[in-house]
């Protein structure tokens, strides 16, 4: 990214795509946090407010993507202008089911608010969703800037996420044992909770894509996982 | 017929290159026109049955090492090749080495056709003649069938062997450049930007001639498409300012190259 296109043009295609994958980011960003936020204070219009934010995500894909496949067949682009072009689509589409999760999220607050969500549980899913909107955030950051090594660093981290999903799960199974007027409340928070477990997964999907884009290799080594909710309850 | 698929071929022709086999090892090859020096200690091996592309901006030399490979320069006045240049293993430039013959084995490609000035048949049978290659007229006829077959042209101008072909439109003209170098059998074939004066179609067509002759010729390419030298090749080598920068597998330098030089080249961007 040292020089210039000679083609100025080209340098404005490709300022469009990072601009609007960064909007992208932004609004994916508040409706994580706006989602979890309607869901353990029941507020109905505010998650109204997430589910029709989403149309505003889908729209922006579709538009980053069409502005590729035009670049792409106009530049024919190559080695990094190539990735980074191929890299917006991967990141665009990423963020667009971030937003989809955020409005399923919400959508579940209907569901709930009759029953409201116990303090412990909310407890748990604020903080779940604080670490899965750091992880948005700073692979954001890291889109600006372009780092591999930082790229990596977050790409570890999706770690802390799933551990703290397993534990949520292990906690929402225990109050459905409890009282069986609990489990609808409880299926419902236990979705939500897969749904923000995702959006760490997305960002983690984001963090690779960037490694890529930057250094034309795949980051080496398995992903790091910490969900064992697959085996919870098998046998224990 | 032996039908092979494409990826079977592609397989073999790979496996037939797991074991580098360099067809023409280019060591120390520096180039002088007069005082000026155009071309710097370049070491460039070219592998067998593979395509070579050799790219750079203008000036930087790939013309004039892909002259060096069977010695077009020793035509300009003044020019001095310095360094070894090997086919197979015969040292081009001993003074021992008939320049005729050379060039017989090592073919060469235009950027504009140049057809002679004779029909169609004439200009492929002229090289198999001069170099004794036919005996009777049957064994002429079959060799410039052949050829014509090799280079695509032959059920374009099977009827009309005896009209000029300076006829012939432009990408057929140079495809008949192809089939007359395709004649005497050479082991590898130089192209000059052979396709820069030719439409889209045309190109294709040359395209996907040199894709076929691939897996009997040893072809380097110099071109000033990208896009060219990513279709046809499987090596490229990266020229600057008279230096080799780099010369890398064709999907690496498209995808990944290693020197930043040939990034900003490659993409168009500001040296």
């Amino acid at each position: 990214m040292s020089h210039t296109h000679i083609t100025t043009a080209f340098d404005e295609e490709l300022k469009y795509l990072t601009r609007r994958i960064s909007e992208m980011g932004g609004l994916a960003e508040q409706m994580v946090a706006d989602s979890v936020r309607a869901l353990v204070n029941s507020d109905l219009a505010l998650a109204q407010k997430v589910i029709s934010d989403d149309t505003i995500l889908d729209d922006a894909e579709r538009q980053i993507g069409e502005k590729a496949i035009v670049t792409i067949a106009k530049r024919q682009p190559v080695a990094s202008d190539l990735r980074e072009i191929m890299g917006s689509i991967r990141i665009a589409a990423d963020l667009e089911r971030v937003g989809d999760l955020g409005k399923n999220t919400a959508k579940r607050v209907i569901a709930v608010a009759g029953s409201g969500v116990p303090r412990k549980l909310a407890r748990g899913l604020e903080h779940l969703a604080e670490l899965a909107a750091v992880q948005l955030k700073e692979v954001l950051d890291v889109y600006a800037s372009r780092s591999p090594e930082k790229a990596n660093s977050i790409r570890e981290r999706d770690e802390e996420i799933d551990a703290i999903y397993t534990s949520l799960f292990r906690e929402l199974l225990t109050y459905m044992m409890e009282d069986p007027r609990n489990i609808t409340t409880c299926t419902h928070l236990l979705f939500c909770a897969k749904n923000i477990e995702r959006i760490g997964d997305h960002a983690t999907n984001i963090a690779e894509t960037i490694y890529y884009m930057a250094t034309g290799s795949q980051p080496e080594g398995e992903r790091p996982k910490d969900d064992t909710t697959p085996s919870v309850g098998a046998g224990e | 017929m032996n039908i092979m698929s494409e990826a079977a071929v592609e397989k073999a022709l790979d496996k037939k290159m797991s074991t580098v086999n360099f067809k023409m090892v280019g060591k120390d090859v520096s180039v002088y026109y007069g005082e000026k020096r155009a071309l710097f200690d370049v070491n460039l091996n070219v592998r067998k049955n593979t395509v070579t592309a050799l790219i750079g901006p203008s000036g930087c030399g790939k013309s004039t090492f892909l002259r060096t490979l069977n010695r077009m320069n020793d035509t300009i006045e003044g020019c001095r090749v310095v360094g070894k240049i090997t086919l197979d293993t015969d040292d081009i430039y001993d003074p021992t080495v008939d320049v005729v013959e050379l060039r017989a084995r090592v073919g060469m490609v235009f950027q504009k056709p140049n057809p002679f000035p004779k029909s169609i048949y004439e200009n492929i049978a002229y090289g198999p003649r001069i170099h004794g290659l036919a005996r009777h007229k049957a064994d002429m006829d079959e060799i410039v069938e052949n050829s014509l077959q090799k280079a695509g042209l032959w059920n374009e101008v099977k009827d009309r062997l005896q009209e000029p072909g300076t006829g012939l439109s432009g990408g057929q003209q140079q495809r008949l450049c192809i089939a007359r170098a395709v004649a005497v059998s050479p082991e590898v074939i130089l192209m000059d930007e052979p396709c820069s004066a030719l439409d889209p179609i045309a190109t294709a067509k040359v395209e996907e001639l040199i894709h076929e002759l691939r897996s009997n010729f040893t072809i380097v390419i110099v071109t000033h498409s990208m896009q060219q030298a990513a279709r046809v090749s499987q090596r490229t080598a990266m020229f600057h300012l008279g230096n080799l920068v780099e010369e890398n597998e064709t999907d690496k330098m498209f995808t990944n190259p290693d020197d930043q030089r040939t990034q900003d080249y490659i993409m168009g961007r500001f040296g």
